[in-house]
């Protein structure tokens, strides 16, 4: 005992606290509640005040090696454990193997007569012999209040709750106190929240918009810093639920692994590999532009790669949703048979946003998936606020992220409002954000798709036509002139103008070719003329020359002739030699 | 006439736990506190008052088994069980309120 005391004075410097082991909760106050030390948790009819005395001591008794103890006051033992078996918690087996002890304290008020004073140690020895039962560390008292019910004299009553308290801290027993409040104004029936100066928690359930949400609050933390709003959470089969369930810092890896996003073309777009594993993609767009589609795509890829997905659909059922893909040349059944694809459909407005998220985790913390789609994360904003929706958001990206899931939100955006503004806000969570317009030429809504942003890798800037055709989402450019982006028929028709505007090009450039080459025949032509004439020309000069050179040769001959004929007149005899004189000359 | 039929009814009715021939009543204690033998004392000098003789009483110190404090539902100290004649009747306090004492032993009618 001595040491406890020593123990709760060192705690002005920290405070030691017991983890409650209830899904954020303990986030939320820097560890659980504090150790040693009463608590008060607070909350009208049904607000859930004794399922969180419950799962505080089963999550001690289990997770913590705490044993405790459990005083009721209100129900029953054999109720008790039927509604922790709602939680999925089995009291009996705790029972049983002495980590939890039971007790239910119920007096009738009508039998009961006052005939002078008295005191509650009857009470102390119960909850001292149970404490010793099991060795407990932790004690609930739900709800000690309805001993103002059951006995007479409030005044002593008061006094002794508050001895209670006291000696139960002295005992060094963590202590949940559960308090019924009856009026706004006050936190307690009997005001015992004035014995409990260390710890007071409020509960709370409230319908707003028809839509019900339970919500906490930490009223009073002493010697302890805590969070001061409101949080909301949830009681489900799975115990309690404080949102935010994670509240994880930046501190997730981030893997360098792409995968495809199942279209060649858009993976062409993101570098030539697709996304990052383990990123967070926004497809978003009006209604009708193919955000599912795009996510189907995905889904199939991944799916292909025998990978697992899982596929939240707010909008579509499953089955439509497998259907209307299969239009377009997807069929994701075959998936869903393997087991590798899992449909999680529900409406928004089937729970709070709360609910969602908690079931999202739950769901993924099941299923494992590698590939998360959420179809249309929009839908959510129906059952909440923009900025509910985006600590919600913030939450399951930081969740997917450290999980490593690569994960796909698609956005319908209002028509006609400013596309990019409204999504501002959660756009900042995501690595990618493809953004597919609707493009209105020519009397035609024809669909575009453009890479508004990709972290960490080079992307495409250009805006892409696509196509849903019977083969699946096809890609194309889209024909970008004077006139602005073109798609669709006037795509074509522009295609069709430039396929014309070649062909007389290259009509042009053959005829160009064809008189080319009549000029030069023409010039070939004259050229043979020319040559002819020359040639003609060449052989009258030619003529004439070797004509004039006989001539000459005759004129030599001749006279030789005649010098002959004149030699032979004078000697005749000497015929021989003279011949041969003349030859000489 | 009827009215005087239904008192004499009544009577019997009212009378009837002073027939058992032994009164059984357990006072549960925590201790040797002043409260618990106070409680013991007046409780003592009722029954030698009223049924001598006829009367037993079970003195149970939930510090030595504080078991016991559930099987009866004993939350406050000092809680006086009247276990014979039936039914069970609760009182709690040091039982100096003797009137209310008569009542709860249903002793006396309750005003």
């Amino acid at each position: 005992m001595a040491q406890k005391k020593k123990a709760s004075q060192t705690s002005f410097k920290t405070l030691p606290k017991a983890a409650t082991g209830i899904q954020g909760l303990d986030e939320i106050t820097g560890g659980g509640l504090p150790r040693g030390r009463p608590t008060l948790v607070s909350g009208g009819a049904g607000s859930g005040k004794t399922l969180f005395g419950l799962e505080f001591l089963v999550r001690g008794a289990t997770q913590y090696s705490e044993p405790g103890v459990f005083m009721s006051f209100e129900e029953s033992i054999p109720d008790l454990t039927k509604n922790a078996a709602s939680l999925g918690f089995d009291l009996e087996r705790l029972v049983a193997d002495k980590k939890l002890f039971l007790d239910h304290v119920s007096i009738t008020r009508t039998e009961i007569e006052e005939t002078g004073e008295y005191d509650l140690d009857g009470l102390f020895i119960r909850i001292a012999d149970a404490v010793q039962r099991v060795g407990a560390r932790r004690v609930i008292l739900d709800t000690i209040e309805a001993l103002f019910g059951d006995l007479p004299n409030p005044g002593i009553l008061r006094a002794e709750i508050r001895r209670l308290f006291g000696w139960l801290k002295q005992k060094g027993l963590t202590t949940v106190i559960t308090a019924e409040r009856d009026r706004p104004d006050r936190l307690t029936r009997h005001g015992i929240e004035e014995f409990v100066s260390d710890c007071v928690i409020l509960l709370d359930h409230r319908i707003r918009e028809e839509i019900s949400t339970r919500r906490l609050r930490i009223v009073k933390y002493r010697g302890s810093t805590h969070g001061t709003n409101e949080y909301p959470f949830l009681i489900d089969d799975q115990g309690i639920s404080v949102l935010p369930i994670s509240s994880l810092g930046l501190d997730h890896a981030a893997p360098a692994v792409r995968i495809s996003s199942g279209i060649a073309r858009l993976d062409g777009m993101l570098g030539g590999k697709g996304f990052y594993r383990g990123s967070s993609i926004l497809v978003s767009g009006g209604s009708g532009t193919g955000k599912t589609s795009v996510a189907a795509h995905f889904v199939d890829a991944a799916c292909r790669r025998g990978e697992r997905c899982l596929f939240f659909a707010f909008e579509e059922s499953p089955r439509q949703i497998v259907r209307n893909m299969r239009s377009i040349g997807i069929d994701l059944d075959p998936w869903v048979r393997k087991g590798l694809l899992l449909f999680q459909a529900a409406r928004p407005t089937y729970g709070g946003i709360e609910q969602h998220l908690l079931v999202t985790h739950r769901c993924i913390a099941s299923f494992h998936p590698s590939v998360v789609v959420v179809d249309p994360v929009t839908n959510l904003l129906m059952v909440s606020t923009l900025n509910e929706v985006r600590s919600m958001l913030t939450r399951l990206v930081d969740f997917l992220k450290t999980e490593g899931i690569t994960a796909i939100f698609t956005s319908l955006t209002a028509a006609g409002g400013a596309l990019e503004a409204s999504e501002a806000d959660v756009s900042s969570l995501m690595d990618s954000w493809l953004l597919l317009e609707s493009i209105e030429v020519g009397g035609e809504r024809n669909r575009a798709l453009l890479v508004l942003k990709s972290r960490g890798m080079e992307h495409s800037n250009q805006i892409r036509e696509f196509l849903l055709t019977d083969d699946g989402l096809r890609l194309l450019d889209v024909y970008l002139g004077p006139e602005g982006v073109l798609t669709g028929s006037a795509r074509v028709s522009q295609e069709v103008r430039e396929k014309a505007a070649g062909t007389a090009r290259l009509q042009e450039q053959g005829s160009r070719r064809r008189e080319l080459e009549r000029k030069r025949r023409i010039f070939e032509a004259r050229m043979a003329m020319l040559r002819a004439e020359f040639e003609a020309e060449a052989e009258i000069i030619q003529q004439t020359i070797s004509e004039s050179e006989s001539l000459g040769e005759e004129m030599v001959q001749d006279r030789g002739r005649m010098v002959r004929s004149r030699k032979a007149d004078t000697s005749a005899y000497k015929k021989e030699g003279r011949a041969k004189a003349a030859r000489k000359r | 006439m009827p009215i005087t039929k239904t008192k004499t009814r009544a009577r019997p009715r009212k009378t009837d736990p002073r027939k058992p021939a032994v009164w059984n009543l357990r006072l549960y204690v925590a201790g040797q506190t002043p409260k618990s033998l106070r409680a013991f004392a007046n409780l003592k000098a009722l029954c030698e008052e009223r049924m001598k003789g006829r009367y037993r009483i079970e003195v149970i110190d939930l510090m030595k088994n504080p078991q016991l404090a559930r099987g009866d539902q004993i939350v406050a100290i000092p809680t006086l069980v009247r276990r014979i004649p039936l039914p069970l009747r609760t009182i709690i306090g040091d039982l100096s309120d003797s009137v209310r004492l008569l009542v709860g032993l249903d002793l006396r009618k309750a005003d």
